[in-house]
C-alpha cells in the first residue's frame, strides 16, 4: 500500500551549512539564484558550528491559515501542504508575523508573500542534500527515525562505558 | 542575469566610486574571476608600482558562474601586486563571500588609493558605502566579521577581512572569510592593511537570473553525482584534505625539518585519522562543514582539545596547517598544528608562508647563522613546539629581530641574516614553497618553478601525475579540448610528456579561477572529473552565453599569458634564482633521505629540468628567454596590451 503522508523531516546535525537547498529552491520556483526567495533557510551559528535548515513544518493547526483574514490559505490534504491561492491574497502579511518558524516569507521584488509546497512531491531541497540533512519521510516514520537516531548515540556512549569498565 | 553584474571602481582616497557593465566581448575573452583580474590588474597598475603604496590596485572578485546553479561556485579571487614577491599576488578562497557580492550587484572590485583612516566597504543590492572602522581596526578576522554584522544589525552579511597581520604589514598576511577560509598566498592582506581597508563587507538580495533554470537545475544534480562519485572526493568528505598530507608522507614527499628530510616520523598524532578523532570527539559525528553550494564538504570543525587554548572553535586544520607547523618545523603534535592553525586564522596570516619561514629560520638555527642572541633567547630548534607557536604570535606583530625580518618575506630577511642564509630557503619568485617536497616528482618540480604566483601547488600541479594512470587514460585526458600527439609518461619519476601535462593543468586551473569553481570539481586529485569538455554546458544553461571547449581553451591560455605579462613587466627573468621560473639549488643537490623507494635517492636533473622548461616554454608560445613571441601576442589577441577596455 502506498502511503502519502510525508513531510520534510530536518536533522540539523548533518547540515553542513552549504545552502545548495537554499540556491536549487529559488531556481526551481522562480527561475533565479536568490537565497532570499528560498523557501528554505539555513541558521547558523558560526563559532560553534552549528546550522540549522528552517523551513515550513506544514502545521496541522497552522497559525497562518488561522491568522488570515480573507481565507487565502488552506490545506491541501492530498499533497499534504498548507497553500496559498493568490487570487484571494491581499499581501497583508499577517501570515508572516504569525509564524512560528519564520516559514512564511515576503518577496519585497514579487510584492508577494511565499512559503514552502514541497515542490509538488519532489522536494529539490532533498533532492539535493547529499547528507540527508532534510529529507521527505512518512509523517508515521518520523518519530520511529529518531527514536532510531537517539538510540544510536545511546548504544554508542553505552559502548563506551563498557569499554572504560573493562 | 549573471551577465548583468557589474565591475566597481572605488577610490578610498577620494571616496568616488564608479560602476560600470561588463561588456559580453570582454567576458568572451576573460570570462571573469581571475582571468579578468588578470586583464585589470595589468592595465590599472604601473610598471614598478609600489605594492603596498595607494596606486596599487586591490582587485577583488567572483568568477562568471559564481552564485549560479553551477555546482560549488563559492571562490572569491583577489588579485593585485604581491607585497612578497614584488610581481603578481593572487589568492582564491572559498566560503560564501562571492556569491553575496553577485547577489549585492558585483562580480569585480577595483579598489584604489589609500584610506586616510580605518575604513571598510559596505556592499547592498547596488550600493556602495565607505565606512569608518575605528572599532573594529585591531580586532582578529572572527572578531571583526561579527562587529560588522552588529554594527549593520545584519546577520546575513559576508566580509573579506584583515586580521592583525594585514594590519601590521606583514607581507604575506591573507585575507578572510567566515572562521577559516583564507584567500592565502601572496599578501593580499598586506595591501588591504596598506590602504587602511579592513574590510569588505556584502548583503544582496538581487536576483542572479538563470538563462535555462530548468536544464540548469537537471545539469547541476549530474555535475554534483559526478562529483560526489569520485572517490577522493568521498575521503575528502570525511578526512577533509589531511588526507592528503597522510598518503604523501607516508609516501615520501612532505617537507621535513625545512627541506633536509622529505618524511615526517612519529607523526601519529597527526595523521588525518588522529585529527579526525580529535574533531568527532569535540564536534560529534558529523563534523564537516561545506562551502556555497558544495556537497564535497572537505572543512572540519574541531575544538582544540588541550592546552592553554582548549575549548577554542576553530575549522580545518588543513593539510597546509599539518605541514606548515607539523613537519617542516618538525613538530608533529596535534595540538600545536590546530593551535597554530586557530591562531593564523585569527590574525588573518598565510599558514604555508609562516610555517614555511619558520622552518627555515630554524635551519638557520641550527646552522648558526642566526643565534638567541638574535631570538631574544627563544630556542628556535626544529622540534620546539613552543618556539612554533611563539614564531607566530611574533611575526604577526614583528616583535624581535628575526620575526620583524621574517615578517617582510623569505628574500628581505636573507639580506638580514646574511651568510648563505639563501641557499636554505625554500622559495620560487620569492614565495615559499607547500611543505611538498618535489625531488621525486619532476613534473611537480616544473609546476613550482613557473607557477604566476611563485611557488605554488594550485596553478598547474599535475597531481593526478602520481597516480600512475595508464597511458591511454592519460591521453584522454591530456588531449582534450586540443589534440596533443607528443609523448606522455605513467611514470611520475620521468621528464618526458611533463611539460604538456602542467602546461594543460595550468590552463585547466585557471577555468575554474575564472568560472569561479572550486578545484575539487575538476582535474586536481581526481581523474574523473569535469573539465573544458563540460563547462560549455553549464556555461549554457546558466548564462546563456555559448562556448566551445576550444575557446574556453584559448581564453584560458590567454589569460595565463596576461599573468605572464605582469610578471615580466615586474622583472621576471628565466634563471633568475629570486625572480624566475628557476628552483632552489637543494632540489638539484640534495638527493632525498626518507620514503618509499621510488622516493628515496631521488632529486631533480638539473639538466632534464632546464630542458622540460624550454619545452614548456614551447607550449606557451614563449622564446627560450620566457618572453611571448609576437606571434603568440597576436594568436592570444594580446598584441595591444594594456588596451583599457574596463
Amino acid at each position: 500500500m502506498e502511503k502519502k503522508d510525508k513531510v520534510l523531516m530536518i536533522n540539523p546535525e548533518k547540515c553542513t551549512g552549504c545552502r545548495l537547498c537554499e540556491l536549487v529552491c529559488a531556481v526551481k520556483h522562480d527561475g533565479v539564484s536568490n537565497p532570499a526567495r528560498s523557501r528554505i533557510r539555513i541558521m547558523k551559528w558560526e563559532m560553534d558550528g552549528v546550522y540549522i535548515p528552517m523551513a515550513c513544518q506544514q502545521c496541522q493547526d497552522a497559525p497562518c491559515m488561522g491568522v488570515c483574514p480573507v481565507n487565502a490559505i488552506s490545506r491541501n490534504d492530498e499533497l499534504n501542504r498548507i497553500e496559498v491561492d493568490y487570487d484571494k491574497c491581499i499581501g497583508c502579511r499577517s501570515c508572516v508575523a504569525v509564524c512560528p518558524f519564520g516559514a512564511m516569507g515576503f518577496n519585497s521584488i514579487d510584492r508577494k508573500v511565499f512559503k514552502c509546497d514541497l515542490c509538488d512531491g519532489d522536494p529539490q531541497c532533498v533532492r539535493f542534500c547529499e547528507v540527508q540533512a532534510v529529507e521527505y519521510v512518512e509523517v508515521d516514520d518520523v518519530a520511529i527515525l529518531k527514536k532510531m537516531e537517539a538510540a544510536t548515540k545511546l548504544q554508542a556512549t553505552s559502548h563506551k562505558i563498557a569499554l572504560k569498565e573493562a | 542575469m549573471a551577465l548583468n553584474r557589474k565591475i566597481a571602481y572605488i577610490n578610498l582616497t577620494t571616496g568616488e566610486v564608479e560602476v560600470k557593465p561588463i561588456p559580453l566581448d570582454v567576458r568572451k575573452k576573460f570570462l571573469g574571476g581571475r582571468g579578468l583580474d588578470a586583464y585589470l590588474l595589468l592595465n590599472h597598475s604601473e610598471k614598478g608600482c609600489d605594492p603596498l603604496g595607494p596606486d596599487n590596485p586591490l582587485i577583488v572578485s567572483g568568477g562568471f558562474l559564481t552564485a549560479t546553479c553551477a555546482s560549488a561556485t563559492a571562490r572569491t579571487h583577489v588579485m593585485a601586486k604581491s607585497p612578497l614577491t614584488g610581481m603578481l599576488g593572487s589568492c582564491n578562497m572559498g566560503g560564501f563571500f562571492a556569491p553575496e557580492m553577485a547577489w549585492a550587484g558585483f562580480h569585480h572590485l577595483v579598489i584604489k588609493g589609500k584610506a586616510e583612516k580605518p575604513c571598510y566597504i559596505f556592499i547592498h543590492n547596488g550600493e556602495i558605502e565607505i565606512r569608518d572602522a575605528a572599532n573594529i581596526w585591531g580586532t582578529t578576522t572572527t572578531d571583526a566579521q561579527w562587529a560588522i554584522r552588529d554594527e549593520l544589525n545584519d546577520q546575513e552579511v559576508k566580509s573579506m577581512v584583515i586580521g592583525p597581520a594585514g594590519e601590521n604589514l606583514v607581507v604575506y598576511a591573507n585575507v578572510m572569510t567566515g572562521i577559516k577560509n583564507a584567500g592565502g598566498r601572496t599578501g593580499m592582506g598586506a595591501v588591504m592593511g596598506s590602504k587602511n581597508l579592513k574590510a569588505v563587507a556584502c548583503r544582496g538580495t538581487m536576483d542572479i537570473k538563470i538563462a535555462h533554470p530548468v536544464e540548469a537545475l537537471e545539469f547541476n544534480k549530474r555535475f554534483i553525482d559526478q562529483i560526489t562519485s569520485a572517490k577522493v572526493n568521498k575521503t575528502q568528505g570525511i578526512l577533509g584534505t589531511p588526507m592528503i598530507w597522510g598518503a604523501t608522507n607516508s609516501w615520501g614527499g612532505v617537507r621535513t625539518r625545512n627541506f633536509q628530510y622529505n618524511q615526517c616520523e612519529y607523526a601519529d598524532d597527526i595523521e588525518p585519522e588522529a585529527i579526525d578523532e580529535i574533531c568527532e570527539d569535540t564536534m560529534g559525528p558529523y563534523h564537516m562543514s561545506g562551502c556555497f553550494g558544495c556537497q564535497v564538504h572537505c572543512r572540519a570543525q574541531y575544538r582544540i582539545p588541550s592546552g592553554p587554548y582548549k575549548g577554542k572553535y576553530d575549522e580545518g586544520p588543513e593539510y597546509t596547517s599539518q605541514g606548515a607547523f607539523g613537519s617542516e618545523t618538525d613538530t608533529p603534535s596535534a595540538e600545536t598544528v590546530l593551535v597554530g592553525n586557530h591562531l593564523v586564522d585569527q590574525y588573518g596570516i598565510d599558514n604555508l608562508e609562516i610555517g614555511s619561514l619558520i622552518s627555515w629560520a630554524m635551519e638557520l638555527y641550527e646552522e648558526g647563522i642566526i643565534t638567541s642572541q638574535d631570538t631574544d633567547g627563544l630556542d628556535l630548534r626544529f622540534g620546539n613546539d613552543e618556539a612554533v607557536i611563539e614564531m607566530i604570535h611574533r611575526i604577526c606583530y614583528r616583535k624581535g629581530k628575526v620575526a620583524d625580518a621574517l615578517a617582510d618575506g623569505g628574500i628581505p630577511a636573507s639580506k638580514i641574516f646574511g651568510k648563505n642564509s639563501f641557499d636554505y630557503l625554500i622559495q620560487v619568485k620569492g614565495m615559499s614553497n607547500l611543505h611538498s617536497d618535489e625531488r621525486a616528482t619532476p613534473a611537480l618540480a616544473l609546476n613550482i618553478a613557473t607557477s604566476s604566483r611563485g611557488s605554488d601547488h594550485l596553478r598547474s600541479r599535475p597531481a593526478i601525475d602520481l597516480y600512475h594512470l595508464p597511458e591511454p587514460v592519460l591521453r584522454k585526458i591530456y588531449s582534450s579540448p586540443i589534440p596533443y600527439e607528443g609523448p606522455l609518461s605513467s611514470e611520475h619519476t620521468e621528464y618526458i610528456g611533463k611539460a604538456w601535462q602542467v602546461f594543460w593543468q595550468e590552463n585547466c586551473y585557471m577555468g575554474v579561477d575564472c568560472l569561479g569553481i572550486c578545484k575539487y570539481h575538476t582535474t586536481f586529485l581526481g581523474a574523473t572529473l569535469p573539465n573544458f569538455e563540460d563547462w560549455p554546458k553549464v556555461l549554457y544553461y546558466n548564462t546563456g552565453v555559448e562556448f566551445t571547449p576550444e575557446e574556453l581553451w584559448d581564453i584560458t591560455e590567454r589569460c595565463n599569458m596576461l599573468e605572464r605579462l605582469f610578471n615580466l613587466r615586474e622583472g621576471l627573468t628565466r634563471d633568475d634564482l629570486e625572480k624566475g621560473d628557476m628552483l632552489n639549488h637543494r632540489y638539484f643537490d640534495e638527493p632525498c633521505r626518507r620514503g618509499a623507494p621510488d622516493v628515496v635517492g631521488r632529486m631533480i636533473d638539473k639538466e632534464k629540468f632546464i630542458g622540460m622548461i624550454d619545452e614548456f616554454y614551447a607550449h606557451k608560445g614563449l622564446d627560450a628567454e620566457g618572453n611571448p613571441t609576437s606571434e603568440t601576442l597576436k594568436r592570444l589577441g594580446l598584441a595591444n596590451e594594456p588596451s583599457h577596455m574596463l
